[in-house]
């Protein structure tokens, strides 16, 4: 696998030169891989939204370069909009950024400013909409005239629209019910398998993370604290703890059984995949389910 | 960006200016304009600079703020004195072509400056240490004679009130859809000034239609508390005049009074 970005030493600190100065983010250095779905957690302040809005451009870092396939995108700042159509960002409550008469020319808004027009443009859109779930018949709407979750639908939609080489989710569940944020989960796990784009996804729910990341990052304080595989990260339930968050409910479940000797192995992250670990246990206790 | 500049900022704090009634704090910034437009010679000039600085002392917010709260109309401020610098009559001092220098040109343009100047440091001083809330409580008082021809005092004050809390807010929501929009490959910057006027589209629309939903939640919210005008509320914070109040003000008319026998002693300079 080849790297698609890479972070070196990378800062930000806000006010600059100001009495009002704060460092946001302090010395990041990491690598990530074409191709990989990644996590990113941290309490809120942890500088994680600071930190995804460095990798498009919207925030030039104060210190250290960022690396888009090998280039720094920093190199010639007039370019630095080919830059965001390659790394797209889909921000907290992205339903208000909506403007458009209809929902079709909202979809397509980012890939008209990237230059698709035609056809091109209009399978661009029709794929977009079909990979976040909008309907065919809404496409004619106005987006003021949709529900929240459709809006959301909408707005990721386009951002997908411009095809983008790495995809960044802040928080793009916040706010849904338990069905909706199944449901846009699921299809964000769909396209990252089916067009094979990098994938960062900021959230607060650890078991949303669980399910779909490969790696997870860990910021603390500005810092990355931890950058590993999933299981390893979550195997830390107690440094994790330390930084004001937690491991997934199910996660917590199993260790404690384990901790009261029960046999399950360690590094259970979803309910499936705890359903197959404890269904078997019961079994051969005689028990039925 | 928009939000550094510190002019009409709020420092909260708990100095003598501070403390002091909001109410009175505007009827003596009133009577200070009208002071320092009453000043013909330096020596009262000097009265109302010195009256200024005790109070921007008194208010114990660095005067870096001061500074930084004049930088928006300093040029104002210099267009103004070099105008009148070439404006002034008499004998010239020194001529270049059509262009003289007189002792009255220089005179016109050290007042113009000293008295704009003033007049920014004491708006600052207010503002500074007058939260809007506390503002449009006392403008409210203020205004309540206007009552009787019909005048909406209460409603002019709450909308006055409701607007300046959402300044900030509705800042930050801008910046917040600005970068939605640039992360779309929205051009901001560039183009000629149609393009430029297209470009703010995908930020004026999502921001007035979340002013509106704002609006509309601010309403409803206020109406679950069973707000329904002005008519019988009581103020959770009442505003007295105090001592401290009283010593502003003798301090003003001792200021008014030094200034009138300057005026009557020393002969003008403009």
């Amino acid at each position: 696998m080849s790297c698609v970005l890479e972070l070196q030493n990378i800062g930000f600190t806000y006010g600059l030169g100001t009495p009002f100065e704060k460092r946001a983010v302090d010395g990041v250095s990491l690598k990530i891989e074409k191709g990989e779905f990644i996590g990113v957690i941290g309490h809120t302040g942890s500088g994680k939204s600071t930190l995804v809005q460095m990798l498009n451009g919207l925030i030039r870092p104060t210190d250290g370069r960022v690396l888009l396939d090998g280039r720094d995108i920093w190199e010639q700042p007039k370019k630095i909009r080919d830059v965001r159509f390659r790394v797209g960002m889909v921000f907290q409550y992205p339903e208000y950024q909506l403007f458009e008469e209809t929902v079709y020319k909202d979809i397509a808004f980012g890939a008209v400013n990237k230059g698709l027009e035609g056809e091109a443009l209009d399978k661009a859109v029709r794929d977009a909409a079909a990979f976040t779930g909008v309907k065919e018949s809404h496409l004619e709407k106005s987006p003021f005239d949709l529900s929240g979750g459709e809006k959301r639908r909408v707005a990721i939609a386009g951002v997908i629209a411009m095809d983008p080489d790495v995809l960044v989710l802040d928080e793009p569940t916040a706010g849904l019910d338990p069905m909706g944020r199944e449901i846009l989960l699921s299809q964000i796990v769909n396209y990252h398998k089916q067009r094979g784009t990098t994938v960062l996804l900021v959230s607060h729910t650890m078991e949303d993370i669980a399910r779909v990341a490969d790696r997870i990052l860990v910021m603390n304080h500005g810092c990355p604290e931890m950058f590993e595989a999933t299981k390893k990260v979550f195997a830390q339930g107690e440094k994790l703890r330390e930084m004001g968050l937690r491991v997934p409910q199910i996660t917590t479940i199993t260790e404690t059984l384990r901790q009261r000797g029960v046999n399950v192995p360690d590094g259970v992250l979803t309910v499936d995949e705890a359903v197959d670990v404890l269904l078997p246990l019961l079994k051969k206790e005689g028990r039925t389910w | 960006m928009v939000r550094d500049v510190a002019f009409g900022q709020y420092f909260p704090g708990n100095s003598l200016i501070h403390r002091l009634d909001p109410r009175g704090k505007i009827l003596m910034f009133i009577a200070y304009i009208v002071i320092i437009f009453c000043t013909f010679n330096y020596a009262s000039l000097g009265i109302v600079a010195a009256f200024t600085a005790l109070f921007i002392i008194l208010s114990r917010i660095s005067p870096k703020f001061y500074l930084k709260s004049m930088k928006v109309i300093l040029f104002i401020v210099l267009f103004t004195s070099v105008l009148n610098l070439f404006y002034g009559t008499g004998d010239p001092i020194w001529q270049w072509g059509i262009i003289k220098v007189t002792y009255d040109g220089i005179n016109r343009a050290v007042f113009v400056t000293v008295r704009i100047v003033c007049l920014i440091l004491a708006s600052s001083c207010l503002t500074f240490t007058t939260s809007p809330t506390a503002l449009t409580d006392a403008i409210e008082r203020l205004m309540k004679p206007l009552k009787a021809i019909r005048f909406p005092v209460h409603e002019v004050a709450m909308m006055t009130s409701l607007a300046l809390r959402f300044v900030p807010t509705l800042l930050e929501e801008t910046d917040k859809i600005m970068a939605a929009q640039k992360a779309r490959g929205a051009d901001m910057e560039g183009g000629n000034p149609i393009q430029r006027v297209k470009a703010l589209v995908p930020v004026l629309v999502p921001l007035f239609v979340s002013a509106f939903r704002r609006a509309y939640d601010i309403a409803t919210a206020m109406e679950c508390r069973c707000y329904r005008g002005g008519a019988g509320r009581t103020r959770m914070k009442s505003i007295h005049m105090s001592g401290r109040d009283a010593a502003a003000f003798v301090l003003l008319l001792l200021t008014l009074a030094g200034v009138i026998i300057c005026n009557i002693l020393i002969p003008s300079a403009v």
